[in-house]
């Protein structure tokens, strides 16, 4: 058996990751994959405990985080459709309608 | 001996392709490396138990999450951002952050080490059968959860549909 130490190593670097991705990234598409990339860390961290403590509880709560996930691609995704109809850009820093 | 294996496979598959996902110039090309990423956490379920979650994730993550996201790489023209500078400032922030958040981790596993690697870990059995388990939990114990989520992805699609009108 792994230590679940691992695991949780494991769970940060992917979290480290989609951090640097949603901080760098200009294209608003790889921003929401990014966030995807941050909720799947939290799912491999319930599902690491959920094993230790030998409990389902974790695993219904990575559901919830997995609904959460599609309802959150789902919205993002169509938001930035209608975005590029208006201003034919997919970059985070040129949205900048609500900003003076 | 094999679990070990397995896991540590698929932990730097999940690695690598997070790295690429974030690094790679072409949107396509991130979404492909997004859906190996899914996939290697999917064996990564595999290996903690959760058989359940395992087949969900690759279903709802990889089936539908990343279809979902090429749809939208169709429906959005990339040609104009594909030439254009990928990443901005602030990569400042980003070493900060990535620093703080390591930190953060290290301190606690080594605050934690003792109690994290002697705690015994609970036998493989009691996770079984697995997606009977999660069913009676989810519709005793988490009943009403399930409906507010229910209720999240209806309007999560009206929200979409709405959102892609031609004219609102």
């Amino acid at each position: 058996m792994v230590p679940i130490g691992h695991y949780l190593f494991l769970s940060a670097a992917l979290l480290g990751i989609g951090i640097v991705g949603v901080v760098t990234r200009r294209n608003v598409i790889i921003i929401l994959m990014s966030v995807e990339l941050i909720l799947n860390a939290v799912n491999i961290n319930l599902v690491a405990f959920s094993r230790l403590v030998g409990s389902v509880e974790g695993h219904i709560f990575a559901i919830f985080i997995i609904t959460d996930a599609a309802a959150e691609a789902a919205v993002g995704l169509g938001i930035i459709i209608a975005f590029f109809r208006n201003r034919e850009t997919v970059l985070g820093d040129e949205m900048d309608i609500l900003k003076w | 001996m094999l679990d070990s294996v397995v896991f540590y496979i698929f932990a730097a598959l999940a690695v690598i392709s997070g790295i690429l996902v974030v690094t790679r110039r072409n949107v396509v090309h991130s979404a492909i490396f997004l859906a190996t990423a899914l996939l290697s956490t999917a064996g990564i379920f595999l290996s903690l138990h959760a058989e359940f979650l395992f087949i969900v994730q690759i279903i709802v993550y990889t089936g539908g999450i990343t279809v979902l996201y090429v749809f939208v790489i169709m429906l959005v023209n990339l040609d104009v951002a594909l030439h254009q500078v990928q990443f901005n400032r602030q990569w400042l922030v980003a070493l900060l952050l990535s620093i703080v958040l390591g930190a953060q981790v290290a301190a606690a596993l080594a605050l934690s080490r003792g109690s994290l690697y002697s705690m015994p870990v609970a036998p493989a059995t009691q996770l079984e059968p697995n997606t009977e388990q999660v069913a009676w939990s989810l519709f005793h114990t988490y009943m009403l959860p399930f409906e507010v989520a229910s209720v999240l992805l209806l309007v999560a699609m009206i929200g979409a549909v709405v959102m892609s009108k031609k004219r609102v």
